[in-house]
């Protein structure tokens, strides 16, 4: 194959990649997008090994068919509800893919044409040394994320004294570590980038609380994209330039999102310390509020009399599993005549659309699925909100408490609503740590119990019933 | 000044001039070798490939706004796969017939990157087959 001809190929790759994410603007093209995507990395592949250098395919065959094994066996077997987690793990394996690239091109320079060893040219040095530090950074700082999410780490955030001034000393190490690579080309700087990049990965992750996995789990996206690029420029590859350059924004616009949703700017997400035992002011003086308790039946006679109904998810339905069991309570009281909405706020769960993932398993077409924005406007002319595992997005103190953590978060008008049903375990707080007014409100119902459960005995009163 | 005088003058003039011409059209060709291979490309490789990055982040930007947000979850899982077209630069690593310590991270990249290539489309597959509109 010409040079030429190697450039255009990668170039129609790269175009499939854009034409993967372009998909995804609609339901409806989605699948044919990820068919672009799948077809740019057959073209890039193939391209790839038809290039001079490579020569022999065994060891290129044997780790494709046990990678693919390893990953189509994940992919399939996984639940919808740890897609969070999945997510995590994979970016963690792009981020070491990219680091052992880049060694590769180190110790074998000539292979990528970027000059000999000990003779590098300088530009290919920085290059890699970007790539390198930042796939570091996303393979451990995945790991973490995974193992927040997973429960393998604590989900609070890990302070420590003076963490600020270690993050800061072990960027500037990295930075003294970059020049003296691109000065020496000494493979002990090329192991100090990777070393002093794996810890920086710890310590920045560790310290972020459970609720910013949203805004962690894009983060690593973007990193694993720009990890990427920097590879790319090593190789002087346009195709994985445009990846990169593709999947570091899109996982930047999606952590913008996400931090808009909660009106936290990006670097008191990176900061970490969110979501502590610190950050549960008024805790203390619940003594004279009552809350007004309800059963499944009662839940059911009110939903079974109204016109129309918004269900909002949340996280908690994800891990009580409860989402068959709330579609069917949806479709009874549908059969019944009554109108019923899904409202979807983009910090949901604890990564990006994952509730809409959940209730298209449980198969709620996604028009009766709304974003909070499409949505906010209706609660006035609504009869009953159903909450189910959802807590801090309801808090009507993000609008008027100025001293509440969560001030300015935009979150839904439940105070228009009429009677709200308010599914819990029990009174803590959410994961932000602070107390809900809403409970305390008169036209409020709290039902305690599993969301599972709850959604199941409701079914239950509303088929046995026969009102 | 004698007519003789004048004329020699004049040819040795007329041959300075023939000579600047002649560097002027030397000067001339050099000029356009350089303008076409600019053109072509070959100038800076890096800012050729840093074109290429800068526009695609721009189209990265626009593309990745009109994606709605009920498809985020599999936008993380496609973004995730296509990331993995990294492999191409472990493939060079792992091509060559004999194994070092190149060939073997190039070895280790191709699996890693598989995992993610696969797992990443599957899943993406997966969630896009369960969305569907109301009947």
């Amino acid at each position: 194959m010409s040079a030429s001809l190697t450039a255009f190929a990668y170039l129609v790759s790269g175009v499939c990649f854009i034409m993967a994410l372009k998909g995804l603007s609609s339901p409806k093209t989605a699948r044919m997008g990820n068919i672009y995507g799948i077809s740019g990395m057959v073209i890039a592949i193939l391209t790839t090994i038809a290039l001079p250098g490579v020569t022999s395919l065994s060891a290129i065959v044997i780790g494709i068919a046990i990678g693919g094994a390893i990953g189509a066996i994940i992919a399939l077997k996984i639940a919808m509800t740890a897609l969070p987690q999945l997510v995590a793990a994979f970016h963690s394996l792009v981020g070491l893919a990219a680091v052992l690239v880049a060694g590769a091109a180190f110790f074998s320079p000539e292979a990528y044409g970027i000059g000999s060893v000990g003779n590098i040219h300088m530009g290919s040095l920085i290059e890699m040394s970007i790539g390198t530090a930042i796939g570091a950074i996303t393979f451990t700082g995945s790991i973490i994320a995974f193992g927040k999410l997973q429960g393998l780490v604590t989900g609070k955030p890990l302070v420590f004294k003076g963490q600020h001034m270690v993050n800061l000393a072990l960027g500037v190490a990295l930075v003294v570590a970059v020049i003296w690579l691109a000065a020496t080309e000494s493979p002990s700087a090329f192991w100090a980038i990777v070393i002093l990049s794996l810890i920086i990965g710890v310590t920045l992750i560790l310290p972020i609380g459970g609720a910013d996995m949203p805004v962690v789990v894009s983060m690593l996206n973007s990193y694993s994209g720009w990890a990427a690029a920097g590879i790319g420029f090593t190789l002087s590859n346009p195709a994985l330039i445009i990846v990169g350059a593709l999947v570091g924004s899109s996982g930047a616009i999606l952590s913008y999102i996400m931090c808009r949703a909660m009106n936290r700017s990006f670097f008191s997400v990176i900061l970490g310390g969110f979501g502590g035992e610190a950050a549960a002011p008024g805790m203390e003086d619940l003594g004279d509020r009552t809350v007004r308790q309800g059963s499944a039946e009662d839940a059911a006679f009110i939903m079974e009399q109204a016109n129309s109904v918004i269900i909002i998810p949340g996280y908690g339905m994800a891990v009580a599993q409860a989402q068959h069991a709330l579609a069917e309570m949806v479709s009874v009281l549908e059969e019944k005549g009554v109108k019923v909405r899904y409202a979807i706020h983009p910090v949901a769960g604890r990564m990006p659309g994952h509730m809409n993932v959940l209730l298209a398993e449980a198969n709620v077409p996604y028009d009766d699925v709304l974003e909070l924005d499409e949505i906010n406007s209706d609660f006035s002319s609504t009869d009953v909100t159903f909450v189910i595992g959802a807590n801090d997005i309801t808090n009507p103190a993000a609008k008027t408490d100025k001293s509440s953590p969560i001030y300015g978060m935009p979150v839904f008008n439940l105070d228009e609503s009429g009677t709200v049903l308010f599914i819990k375990r029990s009174l803590a707080s959410g994961y932000a740590g602070i107390d809900n007014p809403l409970f305390y409100k008169d036209n409020t119902m709290m039902l305690f119990d599993d969301a599972k459960k709850m959604c199941e005995n409701i079914v239950k009163t509303l088929k046995g019933g026969g009102h | 000044m004698d007519p003789s005088t004048l004329a020699d003058n004049a040819a040795r003039l007329a041959n300075e001039a023939a000579t600047v011409a002649e560097n002027a059209a030397g000067l001339a060709q050099e000029a356009t070798q350089l303008a076409l291979t600019q053109t072509a490309g070959a100038g800076d490789p890096f800012v050729f490939l840093f074109t290429v990055f800068v526009l695609a982040c721009f189209i990265g930007y626009y593309v990745v706004w009109s994606v709605t947000p009920a498809l985020h979850s599999p936008l993380m899982a496609v973004t995730n796969a296509i990331s993995s077209v990294i492999i191409v630069g472990a493939l060079i690593a792992a091509g060559p017939d004999d194994w070092n310590i190149s060939k073997i991270f190039g070895f280790i990249a191709v699996i890693l990157a598989s995992v993610n290539i696969f797992g990443g489309f599957i899943v993406t597959q997966r969630m896009l087959a369960m969305y569907r509109a109301k009947k």
